[in-house]
């Protein structure tokens, strides 16, 4: 009964598709007899929305208050209240008690001594996790310690700890309240999508004017950049909980509250725990941006290397960073992993005692023997020289043909791609796009797409959009081709699985700058070095939706395929393939969100788009231009995400259709 | 040893602590000093942390963007600033001052100059150079093959301004004007370029650690005048403006406008704070080029040169 229902519905859809499908064509021909109107946005439908925008923002930061109490006071007390933990942070970390300052400067009680920090985090490692952990840790805090990078690197953890806990709190806040309303869920996932597509440099400038200048304001940008997913998993993570676990807190008498904190979050820990993963991963994403408006640390390190073109030491900070990721990670995640295995006893209160001597032991050692507080400066190894070196080599030996390379990809393939897009006329793209629409997702996803296509025409940064979409497009479909296939393939080699996890870490923590600098010596400024910018940084969602998606695909599926006698390539073409489809699709559409939010990076190298436009607002100081540009890569963003959801939920209908 | 534990303690944390002077601050409010990434201004800025905070003043160390500075001046945020460059804040800097809420605190010292720059490899290939007008003869040297026959001529980030664009159209150059993202990436492909001996031509500034490490020149275009930037009939061109060189201009102080009433002794030690512009050079070179720490620079050039700063600081001497 179903099954007809469905495939009627299949045949009206197809009729449908046969109607539109010549008069877009007709449409398509017609396009170079079209009036000017149609073929670009004229001046006089741009509304000055950015001018708006501005004007909002500068009366909101000066004027807006109620009795008296302005806006402007209430967030300058935040900002002085998140200060204060981070200062204490800093100065049991990193810098010590410090009175005086210039000619009079006197230490007066050092940090925690690195050796203490390192051995007691090891001992936290081995106790959590195992041997495998505490070598990590003793190896990243080596790192960190001989290589100088010490101080700035508590210096980032102090204000990475704060950011990771603030959006923590505040995710699981916000989380649970949108779980519980339905219709609060729907505003929050809004909000949420357009908060982690709008790209952090357009909402520099408001931060600061609404936070002032210091760590502060680099701490709630970077909250505004790593709440998203913690809301999104926190939702999830709560509506896996099982009905019947529910029924029997009912059943047992649990207040509201009782559920939540002792039935509800500890079964949804393993989910939750993939959502303070992304929070981790994309704090220390933002280290490099947050070092710009006075976080310091080791993204100001990393910048500072690269404005004098001594990469060697930028990799070499940026490596620190990753250190810095990948420990906490990896901690975080064994701590979840426990909680869900009710692995308990693992530390007892002997640890606690034994790992407190190691820190207060070292650290008073180290008014003694100062290399325990900080490792000597002419003791201090580095490879700098070794890259620096490697990449004039490089650039010596191997220039032309790499050159041959850029100038072959740009004038074949990028610069037509480019100018075919800017010849086209917006209607026409309109057109197509909200077809796509309809035939994926309905009248609603073609009206969704519509709206967010006349934002973008009508505030007027259409040809920028167009430059954003041309890149975007090809840069996604390079890391698609790379990353998609070779996920699969190490999806059957579980020994790859760990190296290859820490390589993708690796790519999504660097600071994308450490090789993007390099990459302009042997590709010059200009759309080439974006290009690869991009694609390094999208090709990570890409293997590992690629290494997700074959992970999940049922074994009885296979094991029946096998039996039935298919090959090993029909089995992936039939079998695998289609059954993965849905998280494939997924993969594409977190590549497609990677690479729209690298933009602004790739504006660094010298682009002409929806990136370029943002930088040059914050560098012009212009608040409204600034968010507007960066809406519009919102809107790009959310364009791309509903076409590729309403992909995704029909591909798993049809999967449901065949099997079931 | 618990005992000499306590007593090491104690020694280092009273035994340094030496009162420069009898000098007490006017106000114990926090001083704000602007640092944006570049290292003269980190030099000159510590240095005047050092000379400050040996006064007993309260002083911080603010990161902020060279352009997005001006709304933090004006509401007090953020409190001195040593370097401010005629030859791309001035717009901005003459609006801010005329709000009244910042004060323009007299120049650095050092004279800012920025405008097409080749290495002297180059001379062989276009050997009227650096007379402007041997560009419009050997363009083609300096092509790239997107850009082939035009010459490639790289300027700064679009946010600079500059009017190259302009130039390259009111001078007839045959050159196609490419923007590099940020500083960084400019000189990253000048070094490229230096290393191959490949042909390049770009935007160079000085006070800048490249012009001293890298041998070459910048062009000679018909000299700056505000005439030039205004009236089109002026110059070479009389269609045309932009067809003359780029201005070199000031590096000036400036400083939070009501400051003045709370720390008056502190900003006059900052309008007497000037330093040399080879001075300066030399400076930024130990630290871009030879690699050294900021900090450990600047302490240098305090304890070498206290003698200079105790006088700039006459109201807290005395």
């Amino acid at each position: 009964m179903a099954d007809t229902f469905l495939k009627e519905q299949v045949r009206a859809r197809s009729i449908g598709d046969w109607i539109a499908l010549p008069v877009l064509i007709a449409v398509i021909f017609a396009a170079p007899f079209f009036p000017a109107v149609l073929t670009s946005v004229p001046n006089w439908a741009i509304l000055p929305v950015s001018d708006w925008v501005g004007e909002g923002l500068n009366w909101l930061a000066r004027d807006a208050g109620v009795g008296g109490v302005t806006f402007a006071d209430v967030t300058r007390a935040l900002a002085a209240a998140a200060e204060a933990p981070i200062d204490w942070l800093k100065i049991v970390l990193a810098e010590g008690w410090v009175t005086g300052a210039g000619f009079n400067k006197v230490q007066a009680a050092p940090p925690l001594s690195w050796l203490g920090v390192t051995l007691a985090v090891a001992l936290v490692a081995l106790r959590l996790s195992g041997r495998g952990l505490m070598l990590l840790t003793l190896v990243s805090g080596l790192y960190l310690a001989l290589f100088g990078l010490w101080v700035l690197a508590m210096t980032t953890l102090a204000s990475v700890l704060l950011c990771v806990v603030t959006a923590l709190v505040l995710g699981l806040a916000i989380g649970i309240r949108a779980y519980r309303s339905p219709r609060t869920e729907a505003f929050v996932r809004a909000v949420m999508n357009v908060m982690q597509t709008v790209p952090i440099f357009s909402y520099l400038l408001p931060t600061l004017l609404l936070f002032g200048y210091g760590p502060s304001a680099a701490l709630f940008a970077t909250v505004v950049y790593a709440l998203p997913p913690m809301v999104h998993a926190t939702v999830l993570a709560l509506r896996s909980v099982p009905q019947e676990t529910l029924e029997l807190a009912r059943m047992t008498g649990c207040s509201r509250a009782q559920t939540l904190w002792k039935v509800e979050l500890p079964v949804a820990v393993p989910r939750l725990a993939i959502g303070l993963n992304q929070v981790v991963m994309m704090t220390l994403n933002m280290v490099i941006i947050a070092s710009m408006i006075g976080a310091g640390g080791l993204g100001y390190d990393v910048l500072r290397a690269l404005r004098r073109l001594d990469f060697g030491a930028g990799f070499e900070a940026g490596m620190g960073i990753v250190a810095l990721a990948v420990v906490l990670d990896r901690l975080t995640q064994a701590a979840a992993h426990n909680q869900s295995t009710q692995a308990v006893g693992l530390w007892r209160r002997r640890d606690t005692v034994l790992a407190l001597a190691l820190l207060i032991i070292f650290t008073l050692f180290s008014f003694v023997i100062p290399s325990l507080g900080l490792w000597p400066k002419d003791l201090t190894l580095t490879t700098a020289p070794f890259w620096n070196g490697a990449v004039s080599f490089i650039n010596r030996e191997f220039y032309d043909p790499l050159d041959a390379i850029r100038t072959a990809m740009l004038l074949k393939v990028m610069n037509p791609f480019r100018d075919l897009l800017l010849a086209t006329p917006w209607t026409l793209i309109g057109l197509l796009v909200c077809f796509a629409g309809y035939a994926l997702g309905g009248k609603r996803a073609a009206l969704t797409v519509m709206a967010l296509l006349l934002f973008i025409a009508l505030t007027g940064y259409w040809e920028p959009a167009m430059v954003s979409v041309y890149l975007t497009t090809l840069a996604v479909a390079i890391a698609l081709a790379i990353g998609l296939p070779f996920g699969i393939w190490v999806s059957s080699r579980p020994r790859f699985h760990q190296p290859v996890q820490l390589v993708l870490d690796t790519l999504q923590t660097l600071p994308t700058l450490v090789y993007l600098l390099p990459a302009v010596m042997l590709f010059r400024n200009g759309d080439f070095s974006a290009l690869i910018a991009v694609v390094s940084y999208a090709v990570a969602p890409a293997v590992r939706y690629g290494m997700a998606g074959m992970k999940h695909v049922p074994s009885e599926r296979v094991e029946a395929a096998a039996m039935s006698g298919c090959t090993p390539w029909q089995t992936f073409r039939f079998v695998r393939l289609p059954s993965a489809m849905p998280t494939l699709l997924l993969g594409v559409n977190q590549t497609v969100m990677m690479a729209l939010s690298m933009l602004v990076i790739a504006a660094l190298v010298g682009t002409r788009e929806l990136g370029q436009e943002v930088y040059t607002s914050l560098t012009r100081g212009e608040v409204g231009p600034g968010i507007v540009a960066g809406l519009c890569v919102a809107c790009i963003a959310l364009i791309a995400d509903t076409l590729l959801k309403s992909a995704a939920a029909r591909a798993a209908r049809h999967e449901g259709d065949i099997h079931a | 040893m618990k005992k000499t534990l306590i007593t090491a303690v104690a020694a280092l944390s009273v035994g340094i602590v030496t009162p420069a002077s009898a000098f007490e601050p006017e106000s114990d409010q926090t001083i704000k000093l602007m640092m944006a990434d570049w290292s003269s201004m980190l030099i000159n800025t510590e240095i005047l942390n050092i000379i400050l905070s040996t006064y007993g003043y309260d002083v911080e160390k603010v990161i902020a963007d060279d352009s997005a500075r001006y709304p933090g001046f004006e509401s007090g945020d953020l409190t001195i600033a040593l370097e401010t460059w005629q030859t791309t804040q001035d717009a901005a800097f003459t609006a801010s001052v005329a709000t009244g809420k910042v004060l323009d605190m007299g120049e650095l010292g050092p004279q800012a100059k920025e405008d097409w720059w080749y290495p002297s490899y180059m001379e062989e290939q276009c050997p009227g150079l650096p007379d402007w007008k041997a560009l419009r003869e050997c363009a083609e040297a300096f092509a790239a093959p997107e850009t082939a026959p035009k010459g490639r001529y790289l300027s700064g980030p679009v946010s600079w301004g500059g009017f190259d664009e302009e130039r390259v159209e009111a001078l007839g150059l045959p050159f196609e004007v490419v923007h590099s993202g940020t500083d960084a990436a400019m000189f990253a492909e000048l070094r490229a370029a230096y290393e191959r001996k490949a042909p390049i031509i770009l935007w160079v500034y000085k006070p800048h650690w490249a012009p001293s490490v890298y041998d070459g020149k910048f062009v000679d275009f018909p000299k700056y005048e505000p005439a030039c930037y205004e009236d089109a009939s002026w110059g070479v061109n009389p269609d045309a403006k932009y067809d003359c060189g780029k201005p070199e201009g000031w590096i000036k102080k400036m400083a939070w406008a009501e400051g003045e009433e709370i720390w008056p002794c502190a900003y006059d030690i900052v309008r007497n704070f000037t330093m040399d512009g080879d001075e300066v050079g030399a400076l930024v070179y130990e630290v871009d080029v030879e690699g050294r720490g900021v900090e450990e620079v600047a302490m240098e050039w305090a304890k070498e040169n206290e003698a200079k700063w105790r006088g700039w600081a006459a109201c807290a001497e005395k």
